[in-house]
């Protein structure tokens, strides 16, 4: 059946997607490579997916002296495990009251969750209020709620979803055999919607997991509380800085072996990535659903 | 008749009441969350009008001193203001045409293959999606970095070519940011447009075959043209988000490096350094505003468009 033109389309689209697939994962493939590298080849050849030697030393580093990798690990999963939970809850709640037709003053409450998507007073007068107002600036509440814990667009489709698929006879049927609205969400309304919470949860998961901004914002002075990202962040930073100032650090006697050696950098940078790369071919199915749910509408 | 009155007045009350007491679970619920969104996103509005002030710390938002379009004359007096309205936008404009050909393309190639490997090359393609832009600067600096770098070490080197200093050389970075954009983007963009092909009558297809035609006249010919609502409705969203940049993507990725600022300064990293490196705090706060009122208009103007053309996509 298949034609001439139908096999060389095939093969072509093969070969497309191959070379695209592989320019997708090749970046990884280095940072991970160059981490396996023993340093002074590093130093002598860069980084490369063919290393003349390689070693172990940068991942005995950080596990040794690196406490700070660990921590800012531990930090990572409180604050995803944490932020998860919460955004899930407070937006699951929202968008079942506002799919309920008859609750009086609806209609003012999804203006004011649909007004977020289109205004926002943008970076300056968020960061007052959050480091004026609620003093969050230096503490965990820092990377856990500004910007991260709810957006109006997630509630939006959360709440369509209610409205759609949750089917309104169910509810009332449940109203009539005495159950409370309390008891209606948590034991038909919900069950019914765990598809959009799934997805929901996954997309603000990934959000806290990969968020460094809050960190750099606003914890300026308790690097104890960074997450991964904003260790990664700052390990950049230390390192341009040094090798920026080199010169100056010389005469001022410090030794560059003081820094995180070259391989150590992208050792720290294949750890932090490694939740991710681990958990995509678990997750990527629902992911795409999700990217599809959200993507129709927006 | 007046306990008859009463007791009508009570069945009222009571019904009423009970009406009431319905309710207040689901106030309950939206709580939480509409006081998060008091916070975070309305409590922060009356500090736009900082743009019009001089802001002083001690004196607070509202007792700063008031000074009027000052802050904007000396914004738009820089070279600076044209500079990353120059940048937000252009790249935006690159951005979308990129990602929707680059897209499309993806999208109708997997659609069109039979091999279930193409599960495994869409998994592929939408990794870089998942990653935070703190690892894609590591990703970058990897390649470009001037010491160790794969591009000066060893592809410059295979043509003996001199090594280039990649984050001090702004010419590049053009090419360097929409190339990193795309390859971030391009799998989540495509996912979309996969969904709408996948969706089309696939009879249309096996009748223009038996009529003979090609691959390539049935995607030019069936394909493109019913993704057109699709791709107009994704762009005209996407241009209602024109004046806002990816701030990872054009503070992180160059590594914050002055040199670069010309071709890498957008709206959003003007804002972030002039609040938090420079405490230039009359220009940031102008320009923030001035952010959030362009990308008011044009999150509505294209809204209305889509609206016109296709009124389930639109956002209201």
């Amino acid at each position: 059946m298949k034609t001439k033109d139908e096999r060389r389309f095939q093969v072509l689209a093969h070969i497309v997607l191959i070379i695209l697939s592989l320019l997708a994962v090749i970046p990884f493939f280095l940072l991970i490579i160059s981490s396996f590298t023993d340093n002074n080849t590093l130093i002598a050849n860069g980084y490369s997916f063919t290393p003349a030697k390689w070693s172990i030393y940068a991942y005995q580093y950080i596990f040794k002296t690196g406490n700070s990798v660990l921590h800012s690990y531990g930090i990572s999963i409180m604050l995803t495990l944490l932020g998860t939970t919460l955004a899930l809850a407070i937006t699951t709640l929202l968008a079942y009251a506002l799919s309920k037709p008859d609750l009086p003053g609806r209609r003012i409450l999804m203006f004011l969750v649909f007004f977020t998507l289109l205004f926002n007073g943008g970076l300056v007068p968020t960061y007052i209020v959050y480091t004026n107002i609620f003093n969050i600036k230096n503490t965990f509440w820092s990377l856990l709620i500004p910007g991260l814990m709810m957006n109006g667009f997630n509630v939006l489709l959360m709440k369509s979803y209610f409205s759609t698929s949750v089917p309104g006879e169910i509810m009332d049927a449940a109203y009539i055999d005495g159950a409370s609205e309390f008891q209606a969400f948590g034991r038909i309304a919900l069950p019914l919607a765990k598809p959009i919470v799934a997805t929901i949860g996954l997309f603000a998961g990934i959000a806290y997991w990969n968020d460094w901004m809050n960190g750099y914002i606003y914890l300026t002075k308790r690097t104890d509380l960074y997450s991964v990202q904003n260790l990664l962040n700052r390990m950049m930073q230390n390192i341009q800085y040094l090798s920026q100032n080199s010169a100056h650090i010389q005469d001022a006697g410090v030794g560059l072996a003081s820094i995180p050696s070259v391989s150590v950098r992208m050792a720290m940078a294949t750890v932090g990535v490694l939740p991710i790369l681990i958990c995509y071919p678990f997750i990527q199915g629902s992911f795409v659903k999700g990217i599809t749910l959200g993507g129709v509408k927006g | 008749m007046m306990s008859e009155h009463n007791k009508s007045a009570g069945t009222l009350h009571r019904t009423g009441k009970k009406k009431a007491v319905r309710y207040i679970p689901l106030y309950l619920m939206a709580f939480p969350g509409m006081l998060y969104l008091f916070v975070n996103n309305y409590m922060p509005l009356p500090g736009l009008i900082l743009a019009f002030k001089k802001y002083s710390a001690r004196k607070g938002i509202f007792g700063s001193k008031f000074v009027g379009f000052k802050n904007f004359k000396y914004l738009f007096a820089t070279q600076d203001a044209f500079i990353i309205t120059r940048n937000t936008i252009c790249y935006n404009i690159v951005f979308i045409i990129v990602n929707t050909v680059c897209a499309i393309f993806v999208a109708i190639l997997l659609a069109e293959m039979t091999s279930k490997v193409k599960k495994l090359y869409q998994s592929l393609i939408l990794l870089p999606y998942m990653i935070s832009m703190v690892i894609v600067s590591y990703l970058v600096f990897g390649f470009l970095s001037t010491e160790n770098g794969f591009f000066n070490n060893t592809i410059l080197k295979a043509f003996g070519a001199a090594p280039v200093s990649w984050y001090m050389e702004k010419k590049y970075w053009p090419f360097i940011l929409v190339f990193v954009n795309t390859w971030k983007s391009i799998g989540y963009n495509c996912v979309i447009y996969l969904a709408t092909i996948l969706s089309f009558d696939r009879s249309i297809y096996e009748s223009a075959a038996i009529d003979g035609a090609s691959k390539w006249q049935q995607i030019r010919k069936i394909t493109v043209p019913l993704l057109k609502p699709t791709i107009i409705m994704l762009t005209l969203l996407a241009v209602g988000r024109i004046f806002y940049s990816d701030f990872g993507l054009f503070y992180q990725v160059p590594q914050n490096q002055g040199a670069l600022f010309s071709v890498t300064n957008t709206i959003d990293t003007y804002v972030y350094r002039g609040l938090l490196e420079s405490g230039d705090m009359a220009m940031s706060s102008a320009a923030g505003l001035y952010q959030s009122i362009v990308g008011f208009i044009l999150v509505l103007g294209a809204n209305l468009l889509v609206r016109k053309i296709e009124p389930d996509s639109a956002l209201f």
